[in-house]
């Protein structure tokens, strides 16, 4: 700060003087920052890149060997991926059931809360009721509730149905295997639905109100308002939400342990790698495999719609 | 390839239900949306018709149904979000004053239970280390990573290879992270990249995470290196805010790069910094997944989030699994009281 005020003719000389200096000074700053960038940039790939490696190597290999002897003796085999996907014995993973399952499970609880929520954030921006700003920040801070708090009696809603002063009012949902992904459906629905309807309420109340005047002017309904005119221009946004939300139902561990069972009817890769790990931890050659598995599609999704993401994050977090 | 593919159908049916019930609801909501308004409005126009030709005076217009239109538009969110989240909450606060079978009243007794049992206690001193450690390590590495790839080359590249953990489950880091950590006795080659470098510095190879309280930190090592990828997006998109003027002033001020940062940056990503730790804080304390999996909550490791599903569904204790799901809740309560009062401030400064 003391150098930084000096009087303008000194100032002046101070830079023309410190040029040469500077210089090299810069140039070494900039050669450590790049140093100092590239080692945090190894130290966070490294472990991953070890995981990648090691599941293609023969299961000997891996147990006995690092990952980074590779280099001077490589021996590369699918044997692992086959083995953990369609592997018959049960200890093997079956890992490609548990994909199909976490497929199922993924889809609709990314599309039921998106279009919910549009539609909830399209009334709470657009149409004239009262208490609408009340309700808003009610839904808005349903964010702060951790989802701990409606495990139990959620599960017990769906088992033993609502029974209120001894008359079922709502009857047990009783699902047997598959059908249990209409719960997980249910519960990630709900979860996601406060942040939904904050992030996309973000986007849909910064639309034009000319705009939606016009169409009002033209006798347009609200219910054609939203198909013809929002929708086509939040579509950026439901991107964004859509990947959010994809991300956090497959990558979820938590809700799907607690509604799916432990099954291969039902639960997802990530019940079945959790178990994995925990009952046959030094089995390497399926962990290493059956993660990779589980990380390549959203890997995908993210790698190519990134640019919806970080939107998203940036609006999600910055202006909440 | 022994995979049978007609046992996984039933699943693609299910799917499929799912999907038709996504199609049914969302596209019978829309459609009686549309329909509902046009009858009426064909009946006024019946009114207005039978009205003219019979002479009488012409009906007053109703104010437009504004509310009703809302009301079927917010539905399904509030029918959902009553059932599944508002009403469940409340009955876990209920709940977590009875006991374990949810029959009678037992009062505070489950909260005295979680201040006085010591691997309750220790549980709490944990969620308290990992709230700590977490968004300060993983907002510092964003931090440091952000203003030393800014403008450089290949910055996008280098952003993403930081970004990518985002990606990756808690489960999946969890292994990863696992096999970094992985153990052989010392006659042994090691296979973990810990070890290894342990072994060629001299030392001798540890099982890391049965050593409490090492292996609590270790597991923090994972969440920071999911987060620090999220801290630094934002803040980097933060950095890339500031206006040009006002560095390009300072530059011409001769103002060392040292200074340049703690006086031009640090002010002026302060909104983004708070945002990003207080979103991490939250969400290192439900932290649950990598506990879980990485040591299933033993060795001196477990967390608020781990104890309480244990209590609520391994050992059936409804009350002691919901006092500590209202305490979680308890805790988030001053963070996002703090995050409000600075967004006010921002608003008014």
């Amino acid at each position: 700060m003391t150098t930084a005020t000096p009087t303008v003719p000194t100032g002046a000389q101070a830079i023309r003087k410190s040029t040469a200096a500077g210089r090299v000074r810069k140039r070494l700053n900039s050669r450590t920052a790049t140093l100092v960038s590239i080692v945090i940039a190894i130290a966070w790939t490294v472990p991953t890149v070890g995981l990648f490696v090691s599941s293609f190597r023969p299961e000997n290999e891996i147990k006995t060997t690092g990952w980074w002897t590779v280099f001077s003796n490589p021996q590369f085999t699918l044997e692992n991926y086959q083995e953990v996907l369609f592997g018959r014995s049960s200890s093997s993973g079956q890992l490609a059931s548990y994909f199909i399952n976490s497929l199922a499970i993924t889809i609709p609880s990314v599309l039921f809360p998106l279009a919910f929520a549009a539609l909830a954030a399209y009334a709470l921006a657009w149409i004239n009721f009262r208490g609408r700003d009340w309700l808003y920040i009610a839904i808005f801070a349903l964010q702060i509730v951790p989802l701990q708090m409606a495990l139990v009696p959620l599960l017990r809603f769906f088992s033993t149905g609502v029974t209120i002063a001894g008359v079922q009012v709502l009857p047990a949902w009783d699902l047997v295997d598959e059908q249990k992904f209409a719960q997980v459906w249910f519960a990630h629905t709900c979860f996601a639905l406060p942040f939904a309807v904050f992030l996309l309420h973000n986007f849909i109340s910064q639309l034009p109100a000319d705009l939606m005047e016009a169409a009002r002017v033209d006798g347009a309904t609200h219910p054609r308002i939203f198909r013809t005119i929002v929708l086509p221009l939040i579509t950026p946004a439901l991107a964004a939400f859509g990947i959010f939300q994809f991300l956090w139902v497959w990558n979820d561990l938590l809700v799907a342990l607690i509604f799916a069972g432990g099954g291969n009817e039902t639960a997802p890769l990530t019940v079945r790698l959790a178990e994995m790990a925990g009952s046959r931890g030094n089995e390497w050659q399926r962990l290493t495999a059956g993660a990779f598995v589980s990380i390549v599609v959203p890997l995908i999704v993210f790698l190519s719609l990134q640019r919806y993401f970080v939107r998203g994050l940036l609006a999600g977090s910055v202006k909440g | 390839m022994e995979f049978d593919f007609a046992a996984e159908q039933p699943k693609f049916l299910m799917l499929m239900y799912g999907l038709i019930a996504f199609v049914a609801v969302v596209g019978g909501l829309l459609l009686l949306l549309d329909v509902v308004p046009a009858w009426f409005a064909r009946r006024r126009e019946a009114q207005l018709v039978a009205a003219s030709v019979s002479g009488a005076p012409l009906p007053r217009r109703g104010k437009p149904q504004e509310g009703l239109f809302a009301l079927f538009f917010l539905l399904p969110t509030l029918l959902l979000l009553a059932v599944g989240l508002v009403g469940p909450a409340i009955r876990t606060t209920l709940l977590s004053f009875m006991d374990a079978g949810s029959n009678n009243w037992v009062g505070l007794r489950n909260y005295g239970w979680m201040f006085s049992d010591p691997t309750i206690l220790r549980v709490l001193t944990n969620t308290l280390i990992w709230v700590i450690l977490v968004p300060l390590v993983a907002t510092s590495f964003g931090l440091i990573y952000a203003v030393l790839v800014d403008k450089a080359r290949l910055e996008a590249v280098a952003k993403s290879l930081i970004f990518l953990p985002m990606a990756i489950s808690f489960v999946g880091a969890s292994i990863i992270w696992k096999f970094v950590y992985a153990y052989r006795s010392e006659e042994q080659q090691q296979i973990g990249l810990l070890n290894q470098i342990v072994v060629s510095l001299g030392g001798e190879p540890k099982q890391w995470l049965l050593d409490s309280p090492l292996n609590t930190f270790l597991l923090i090592v994972i969440m920071v290196w999911i987060q620090a990828g999220f801290a630094m997006v934002v803040l980097s998109a933060a950095i890339k805010a500031i206006p040009a003027d006002i560095v390009e002033a300072a530059r011409l001020d001769g103002v060392s790069p040292w200074q340049m940062f703690w006086q031009i940056t640090m002010p002026s990503i302060r909104p983004a910094l708070i945002v990003v730790v207080v979103t991490l804080s939250i969400a290192t304390l439900k932290v649950f997944d990598i506990v879980r999996t990485a040591t299933n909550g033993n060795y001196d490791t477990s967390v608020i989030a781990n104890e309480m599903y244990n209590q609520a569904f391994r050992y059936g204790q409804n009350g002691q699994g919901s006092a500590l799901a209202v305490f979680l809740f308890v805790l988030v309560i001053p963070i996002v009281i703090y995050q409000i009062r600075n967004l006010r401030q921002q608003r008014e400064g």
